[in-house]
């Protein structure tokens, strides 16, 4: 099981100092993922799920932010700790991302072949016209009609479902052994966010590529996770194969979530349910539960502690007092 | 494309048409008129003077003459410089104008944008705290006192360099000086400009897409930065470039450059009517012109513009 463990993030840390004061956007965060598995990430806005994913490849705007600790150890080597050189191998090559918004992701400037040819050039040594033709086999997988002459025109003469087609085909033409999808369906209408979905899974799949996917929503997730993590406030808070985690929800943020989803099976007579309050100001934040003001199941301690991740086998992890040995 | 651009040309006549009857209405509605002087004028002298130059025909006539005049491209005699018809000005005026300015100007793009993109990059380092501290300077400091100071130190004290008079005098390097003054302030915004949007697309989200992509820093400036943030400063280079060629006045006189800026100035003072005409024309032909061919660079900048 241990050998096919491609990317551990260990208590990853990463900050944001602003004029208000600092943001610990992410605050210890620790998954494993294996071959071939895909990872959910969930969390509301603002819970830290982009800037995770952002430091695994070092991709934070510094300033503001920083990663001031923690490892993110990609087949024995910590990323963190590369030269600039070396992580720049590893993007876009070994591991890729794609992002929320296709409007705006793809240069409007370049014609598509141009940047996908530059991606294929750099890492896979290819020439010109052989990266052409490996772009437009990749754009054909992507699901794309006529990829010979869809190649040669600009981002804007694509729809946003095709544009996020173009990223995934891009991201995928190195075959990554990783590959970080960050909200890819949030900015897609919703027939085409299945479409999208589908196809990262199938692509992934067929290439063996294991898959990171940040969403909020958890639907996406129980559709295509194999494990999930709930993460709030900058700190994974619950974890667990996808679906134990649904089956048996242990802390009240993530009984919340799953509670507060529309269900077709059950009839609709009551007002759905919603998780009270607003999340939390995320500056200056002290160190306790950072959930403990909208927790129907706050105690005293909750006010005074973070609690400490408690595992429960077989993955399966959870952050929340309820849970913590000698909790009175 | 073509079509395009033959329209946008044939569209020039209407514009000037506009302009050129709105000016010349205008003028003739300032205080005094070009035969005003301290001393008063003897009466038969005046009319005399009138008619020579059609001025006591009824204003409708002279307006449809003057018409017909310059369909011939024929924009009449000058009232103050006797012996010069305003072609003749133009004509010896427009191109030494036009060279200080395209050499000012051309400097001004290539410094501008070059210390723009190290002060991007180099954000809030000292490098940026430099650049930006000269484009203060540039935009501050005026050009009658930016002109002197470097005639005083590179003309006078070093002799490095002519301080003033033009070609015809001390050769080609002559235009450096004036160039250097003249470009000065047209640099320093430049460099502003192109700072503010680099940094702007430096912080989109293609940007961070070629970065994710592993792309060497180098090329993710060059290829995917630059197109995008260069086009406001094109956008810019429309009213510079007619503003630099005809409003080129301090320099002129302070390097005693024979342009076209300084009579274009005194025209307006002396109310020398038909030559402020000239200018106004001329003046609104460049910028037009100018920004016909900002409109076409912008085509080709950015494939999401298409001119039909």
């Amino acid at each position: 099981m241990t050998d096919d463990l491609i990317l551990q993030v260990k208590n990853l840390r990463t900050y944001f100092t602003v004029d208000e004061g600092l943001v610990k956007a992410v605050d210890g965060v620790s998954f494993d993922l294996r071959k071939g598995e895909t990872l959910g990430i969930v969390g509301e806005s603002g819970s830290g799920k982009s800037v995770t994913n952002l430091s695994i490849i070092n991709l934070i705007p510094s300033p503001p932010g920083k990663i001031v600790g923690g490892e993110v150890v990609f087949h024995g080597k910590d990323i963190l700790k590369m030269s600039p050189n070396e992580i720049r191998h590893l993007r876009g090559n070994k591991v890729s991302m794609i992002f929320q918004d296709p409007m705006t992701s793809l240069n409007p400037f370049l014609k598509v072949s141009t940047q996908m040819i530059e991606t294929i050039v750099l890492h896979q040594g290819l020439d010109k016209k052989a990266a052409k033709e490996k772009a437009i086999e990749m754009l054909k997988l992507a699901g794309i009609p006529a990829p010979e002459k869809r190649i040669d025109q600009y981002p804007h003469q694509f729809s946003g479902g095709m544009r996020q087609r173009v990223m995934i085909a891009m991201g995928l033409s190195c075959n990554p052994e990783i590959l970080i999808a960050d909200e890819p369906t949030s900015a897609l209408d919703v027939t085409i966010q299945a479409q999208i979905l589908e196809l990262i899974q199938e692509l992934t799949r067929k290439l063996g590529t294991a898959v990171i996917l940040i969403t909020h929503s958890l639907g996406v997730v129980a559709g295509m996770c194999d494990t999930l993590c709930v993460m709030y406030a900058g700190r994974i808070i619950e974890r667990g194969k996808t679906d134990e985690v649904f089956e048996k929800p242990l802390h009240p943020y993530t009984q919340g979530l799953i509670h507060s989803v529309p269900r077709l099976d059950r009839e609709n007579k009551e007002r759905l349910y919603s998780i009270q309050g607003q999340p939390p100001n995320v500056i200056d934040l002290p160190d306790c539960c950072p959930f403990y003001p909208r927790c129907e199941k706050a105690m005293d301690i909750c006010k005074k502690k973070y609690p400490a991740s408690v595992g429960l086998g077989n993955g399966r992890a959870v952050s929340c007092w309820l849970y913590s040995e000698g909790n009175k | 494309m073509s079509r395009y651009f033959i329209r946008r040309v044939l569209s020039l006549i209407p514009t000037l048409f506009v302009i050129i009857t709105l000016s010349f209405f205008l003028i003739r509605l300032a205080p005094g008129g070009p035969f005003a002087r301290e001393k008063d004028v003897p009466e038969i002298i005046l009319q005399n003077l009138l008619k020579r130059y059609n001025m006591d025909q009824p204003l409708a006539q002279q307006y449809l003459r003057y018409l017909g005049d310059i369909l011939r491209w024929d924009l009449g005699p000058s009232f103050r410089y006797r012996d010069l018809s305003v072609n003749e000005i133009i004509d010896s005026g427009l191109p030494v104008s036009m060279l200080l300015g395209v050499t000012a100007l051309a400097m001004a793009v290539f410094s501008g944008i070059s210390v723009g993109i190290i002060s991007a990059l180099k954000q809030n380092k000292w490098p940026d705290y430099v650049a930006v501290s000269i484009a203060v300077i540039g935009i501050s400091v005026p050009l009658f006192v930016m002109g002197p100071v470097l005639q005083l130190f590179i003309g006078m004290r070093w002799k490095i360099l002519p301080m003033g008079q033009w070609i015809s005098i001390h050769g080609i390097k002559a235009i450096i000086l004036p160039a250097i003054t003249l470009s000065f302030p047209y640099f320093a915004y430049i460099a502003r400009l192109s700072r503010a949007s680099i940094l702007e697309v430096l912080r989109s989200d293609y940007i961070r897409t070629a970065r994710a992509k592993g792309l060497k820093e180098s090329d993710v400036v060059w290829r995917h930065v630059l197109k995008g943030a260069l086009l406001p400063v094109v956008t810019y280079l429309g009213p510079a470039f007619s503003g630099i060629i005809v409003g080129s006045v301090v320099v002129e006189t302070v390097f005693l450059v024979p342009g076209i800026g300084r009579p274009f100035i005194q025209s307006a003072i002396n109310r020398d009517y038909t030559l402020i005409m000239g200018s106004v024309i001329v003046y609104s032909a460049v910028l037009i012109l100018a920004n016909l061919v900002v409109d076409v660079i912008y085509g080709f900048l950015d494939p999401r513009i298409s001119y039909k």
